[in-house]
């Protein structure tokens, strides 16, 4: 049915079967995006770990389609990212349709002068194809596939960690765990720990399929079109010829009917005319949930992805939050593992994440609601909204069939040593992520390249300013001249901003001040 | 906070014919059903509300239209 080839990838018998056991300082639960991607942040820190899935192959069907910039600016630090937006399909365009006529179009790329583009299209089994590669290919990363968690014993400074294999069961020893084993994760059943939130009861029909025929080659989204007059339709190009046609079927549609070839092909026919031909891919009739756990760590054991949060898909922040969510940890379990930050550090972990999380469960219950309006008087703005906004530029930002995933701000983190220059116009502030520019002669290269591992120092100067001092163990990158770069930044020489590992902003200042910057990393890392 | 500050609301006439655009306002809704009346005012709400542009007013008269729905 699938044009894709599921590899399965070697189980291996775990050593611990034979007798040999030894402490792991991280134990990742789950190989999808986050899990893989956690592992590979973490042994570019240096830090080892042990990824555990109870099964041996990448993910069932397409699912996560759309990966947003700033998850590709995380896959590129592991040289995986190029590769993703060559297999992918970049798209810019959109267009969205009342009943039969267009509305609006969009560009979702406005700006140019970014090394990654707003998102790629690519099927989430090739995302977590290359990242599996990477890992087997990476000495620090220890893939375990058909390893099933079935017990976790938490201690006080440590987690025993039960598993099943198809030769029997073994214990793990890890001084961290880290649940990555989404929205129905084992280890979070395993704790007993709630998983409170809003179930929306709205049924989705996602069809997968390889058109044989034109490709439309930018995002759809009709409101009652004649093919489908009662609901939404969102028509999304992936890589291979695959097209998702998502239907929104309303509350009281029948899954078994609605996910029935024949019944799903009339609706394809109706949608793309009498000579389009077309395979099937993937079919899945789904609702979805709004859910958060009240803490993202327990003692030993940490949860990011869906795992911790799940968000409806519009707005595509699922497979991106859960991103940005290891790319915060990475560096934060490092230090902790190396005793360069205190435990406490990982509180930030959950209230930053957290934070973002809210953020994207807000817009993605609003985008929801625009969607599937719960009540008559939403209908009826929704519907207003849509007939005004051909005449009506106005309007046209007000239609939400999904804001598209973006970096969320974290605010009012500890972490971050708030501005006390005042005269700011733009630029990323204390909380908010970093923006890549072209930076060197002739655009030659790009600013998240020269990003350090750790923390960046960011100084803007004049061509004949002496380079200053920057702190030991940080990354200084110094920028002259008037490019992108200076514009986003809002900078003026002296200008300075402190980057952290996971491309957020700890600190700025209008001028260089070096004691002010080893302030700013000590409060950054927890030594504040 | 915007949604908590009053006074941005203006509370005075500021129509030089009120009479007639009041007037204008319910004959606009002449011969429409409840539910043509209900698709028709959301436009008109959202055409006002961009006019408007505060935000502040917009919320204070969210308000207001709301509590005095209470009162009566």
């Amino acid at each position: 049915m699938s044009s894709y080839t599921y590899r399965h990838y070697e189980y291996r018998r775990p050593p611990e079967l034979d007798g040999g056991s030894e402490r792991r300082p991280v134990v990742i639960v789950g190989a999808g995006m986050a899990g893989p991607t956690l592992a590979l942040a973490l042994a570019q820190r240096g830090v080892p770990s042990v990824v555990l899935d109870e099964d041996d192959t990448v993910s069932l069907g397409s699912r996560s389609i759309c990966q947003a910039k700033h998850s590709l600016e995380t896959w590129d630090r592991f040289g995986v990212a190029t590769r993703m937006v060559e297999k992918g399909i970049t798209w810019e365009q959109g267009e969205l349709y009342l009943h039969d006529k267009p509305v609006f179009r969009f560009n979702l790329q406005p700006e140019p002068g970014h090394k990654f583009p707003a998102f790629v299209n690519l099927q989430q089994y090739y995302v977590e194809e290359y990242l599996f590669e990477r890992c087997l290919a990476e000495p620090l990363v220890e893939m375990r596939f058909r390893n099933k968690v079935v017990g976790i014993t938490p201690g006080p400074d440590g987690v025993a960690v039960e598993v099943e294999t198809p030769d029997g069961r073994y214990s793990l020893d890890a001084e961290w765990l880290v649940a990555c084993d989404g929205v129905r994760s084992t280890v979070r059943h395993l704790m007993d720990l709630p998983y409170p939130g809003e179930v929306f009861h709205d049924r989705f029909l996602i069809s997968d399929i390889r058109l044989l025929s034109e490709l439309p080659k930018e995002r759809r989204f009709w409101f009652y079109p004649p093919f489908h007059p009662t609901n939404s339709v969102l028509l999304h190009r992936q890589a291979d010829d695959v097209l998702r046609v998502d239907f929104q079927l309303g509350p009281d549609a029948d899954p078994e009917e609605e996910k029935k070839p024949e019944n799903i092909d009339r609706r394809l026919r109706q949608m793309f005319g009498p000579e389009a031909r077309w395979e099937h891919e993937w079919t899945s009739v789904y609702t979805f949930t709004c859910r958060m756990m009240e803490r993202f760590v327990h003692g030993r054991v940490l949860f990011a992805g869906d795992a911790a949060h799940v968000v409806s898909p519009f707005g595509a922040r699922g497979g991106n939050a859960a991103i940005a969510d290891v790319d915060n940890l990475a560096w934060k379990l490092a230090m902790v593992l190396g005793k360069t930050a205190p435990v406490s550090l990982l509180d930030s972990y959950c209230s930053e994440r957290r934070a973002a999380a809210r953020e994207n469960i807000l817009n993605s219950t609003r985008s929801t609601d625009f969607i599937t309006p719960k009540f008559p008087a939403s209908r009826a703005f929704r519907d207003a909204t849509l007939s005004l906004a051909r005449d009506f530029p106005f309007a046209r930002a007000l239609i939400n069939s999904g804001r598209l995933s973006v970096p969320t701000v974290q605010p009012d983190s500890p972490l971050d040593t708030a501005d006390t220059d005042t005269d700011w116009a733009r630029g990323p502030g204390p909380g908010r992520a970093m923006l890549d520019a072209p930076i060197g002669r002739e655009g030659e290269g790009w600013l998240i390249d020269r990003l350090g591992a750790d923390f960046t120092v960011l100084t803007f100067a004049d061509f004949d300013t002496p380079v200053p001092d920057f702190p030991a163990g940080a990354t200084g990158i110094r920028i002259a001249g008037d490019g992108l770069a200076r514009q986003r930044y809002d900078a003026r020489p002296g200008t300075t901003y402190l980057i952290r590992p996971d491309r957020y902003v700890a600190a700025r200042w209008r001028r260089f001040d070096g004691a002010a910057i080893v302030a700013a990393i000590g409060r950054a890392t927890g030594n504040g | 906070m915007a949604d908590t500050s009053t006074g941005a609301l203006r509370r005075t006439l500021n129509l030089a014919r009120p009479d007639d655009v009041y007037n204008a306002i319910v004959d606009a809704h002449r011969d429409l059903s409840d539910e043509q009346c209900r698709a028709f005012d959301a436009r008109l709400i959202l055409l006002l509300a961009n006019h408007v542009g505060d935000e502040a007013v917009l919320r204070e008269a969210l308000r207001a239209a709301r509590e005095t729905m209470e009162e009566a």
